[in-house]
């Protein structure tokens, strides 16, 4: 029973308060989007509104161009990154796993750090010559392509961890018993892994879900717009938001991502997947 | 002790061929194409873009024009807002948070450490137009939650967006991206054997000495590896964009919105836009360099 040195009064206390600042730190900035999406008059102040009302969310969805946006445009390309995504990281990382690469840690660490070197508004300059070379401006299949070229190393990396902790001893079985590499790697490995899959798949979905630089620079047209730009339909010519509208669209714009992560944390708990080998 | 082999390396190399290919034609292409087009005058638009000529250093000379660089706007202001950014946001902020969270809450389970975690999630998951307006309303002079509070304790109303920009996107990328370093300390934590500790607690060591003595010694690989990339991805971070688009009077403009004025704005000089994009990739690699040494030397000394 008396594993654990009995924690003093004071050092309970200490780390009450320390929840409770940063817990304040993290969630106030978050509070308005509570709020206003509720108020027929929001500004930007946090105010519960007297009569709550759900007119902004009415106003919302009579905005053709911003519905579109979230619930076609969106699940396309969010839909796009995270099949592909999942399937060729969880080929590669079984790849990886099941073959003797040599330095094969290292090599993921490289492509890891080499990923994370070429990104950002650097890699797009060269990114758009190639996607405009391709002939792939303003499409769909542009961003997928890109957002998957972005996310791909750490998928393989997330994955790695799932592929590696499957016990090999039915796959072995399996080739003994005369299947082909893919049709164990389909009927058994597979199966086994589903839970990586189904873990990179949310986490490469939520975020291409919320990407904003890439479709900017990629996409011209409005009817292909995703939800992140179609922000600006709620701008006057002047060129001010309608916040109460902004934060209408905000708020249904974040429900996916919340109920994905609700998701994940109720059947695996969220936590590091993928654990970095110092 | 050696992995077994499953398949041939043949075999191997089928399921590896997709994420080569990606690998290949997203990331090592524009590394290469990039230095090509940074000794051209490439634009968008106009009589340069089908046939862009090669301009030789050019692009650099016009970034390195050391008698305007260090104004607002140019590249010498980007670079050193993007370092105080960086050292403020990623090594202080984000880094110095993500263990400070995890190592109080280390070996503690119950709904304070649940909350707390949920929240610095939250603020790692949501999209980033959308934190991008929490921000705004959040930091707003007159109506914000944040002087609100300030206010009642007759801190008075600073208008952080316009008197204080840098220190308003650096506590926001903080905010933003702390998720990710408790994450990954916290499972790090996890690793360390219970034993080391109460052997601690035994001879009587106090919290500091604990955090000095086995704590760090034996996460310095996960910190190091965690600074790599923290430094890494906040140094190419877009999201202040959405927040401060650059401004005021280019205060914020750090080199991923220098890079994105030059490309993608205005005249599009995608060849200027390419040599910035060298440099950037330079000091990146420059820096991973750093980080990894520092690992090595620690393998070397045991």
């Amino acid at each position: 029973m008396n594993r654990y040195r009995i924690r003093t009064t004071t050092s309970r206390a200490l780390l009450l308060v320390f929840a409770f600042i940063m817990s304040a730190f993290f969630a106030l900035p978050l509070l308005w989007l509570l709020t206003a999406p509720f108020s027929t008059q929001a500004n930007l102040a946090v105010k519960i509104p007297e009569t709550p009302s759900l007119a902004n969310f009415e106003a919302v969805f009579r905005n053709k161009f911003a519905i579109r946006a979230l619930f076609q445009n969106n699940l396309i390309i969010g839909g796009g990154v995270m099949v592909l995504v999942a399937s060729v990281a969880t080929l590669a990382s079984y790849g990886l796993s099941r073959t003797r690469v040599p330095g094969r840690d290292v090599l993921v660490y490289i492509l890891i750090l080499f990923s994370s070197v070429v990104s950002g508004t650097a890699a797009m300059v060269p990114l758009f010559l190639l996607i405009f070379n391709l002939g792939l401006i303003d499409t769909y299949l542009g961003v997928i392509l890109v957002m998957t070229g972005g996310l791909l190393p750490s998928g393989i990396f997330i994955m790695r961890d799932f592929v590696d902790s499957i016990p090999r001893s039915y796959e072995e079985a399996a080739l003994v018993a005369g299947a082909s590499s893919f049709r164990m790697f389909r009927d058994v490995a597979f199966p086994l892994v589903r839970p990586g899959v189904m873990v990179v798949a949310i986490w490469a979905f939520v975020n291409a879900w919320g990407a904003f630089l890439i479709p900017s620079v990629l996409l011209r047209s409005p009817e292909h717009m995703p939800a992140s730009i179609a922000f600006y339909s709620f701008y006057t010519e002047a060129g001010t938001p309608n916040l109460t509208l902004v934060s209408a669209y905000a708020f249904l714009y974040t429900i996916p991502v919340l109920l994905l992560y609700l998701i994940v944390n109720w059947r695996f708990g969220f936590r590091f997947f993928g654990g970095i080998k110092s | 002790m050696e992995r077994r082999a499953i398949f041939s390396a043949k075999v191997g190399f089928l399921f590896l061929a997709p994420a080569l290919a990606f690998v290949a034609v997203f990331l090592l292409y524009p590394f290469v194409r990039v230095f090509l087009l940074s000794f051209t005058n490439q634009t968008l638009l106009g009589t340069t873009a089908p046939n862009p000529e090669w301009v030789g250093f050019d692009n650099y000379r016009r970034l390195f024009d050391f008698d305007r660089w260090m104004r607002l706007g140019e590249f010498g202001s980007a670079l050193k807002i993007t370092t105080q950014f960086v050292i403020g946001s990623a090594l202080i902020g984000q880094v110095g948070l993500g263990l400070l969270i995890a190592w109080a809450f280390y070996r503690k389970k119950g709904v304070l450490r649940e909350t707390v975690y949920t929240l610095v999630i939250m603020a790692w998951i949501i999209p980033e137009t959308v934190v991008a307006f929490t921000w705004v309303a959040f930091l707003d002079r007159d109506f914000g939650t944040l002087n609100a509070l300030l206010d009642a304790v007759g801190l008075g109303q600073p208008d952080w967006l316009f008197k204080h920009p840098l220190e308003s996107i650096i506590l926001f990328n903080s905010w933003r991206g702390a998720a990710f370093s408790l994450l990954l300390f916290s499972s790090a934590l996890e690793t360390i054997p219970p034993s080391y500790i109460e052997t601690a607690e035994v001879a009587g060591a106090n919290a500091w000495q604990k955090f000095r003595d086995i704590f760090f010694p034996l996460l310095r690989g996960h910190i190091l590896t965690d600074l790599i990339l923290i430094t890494l991805w906040t140094f190419n971070v877009f999201t202040p964009f959405l927040l401060t688009g650059g401004g005021p009077a280019r205060r914020t403009e750090l080199v991923s919105i220098y890079t994105y004025r030059t490309a993608f704005h205005g005249q599009h000089e995608f060849g200027k836009g390419g040599a910035i994009a060298v440099v950037m990739m330079l000091i990146n690699f420059a820096l991973a360099l750093v980080y990894l040494s520092l690992i090595r030397r620690r393998r070397v000394h045991g």
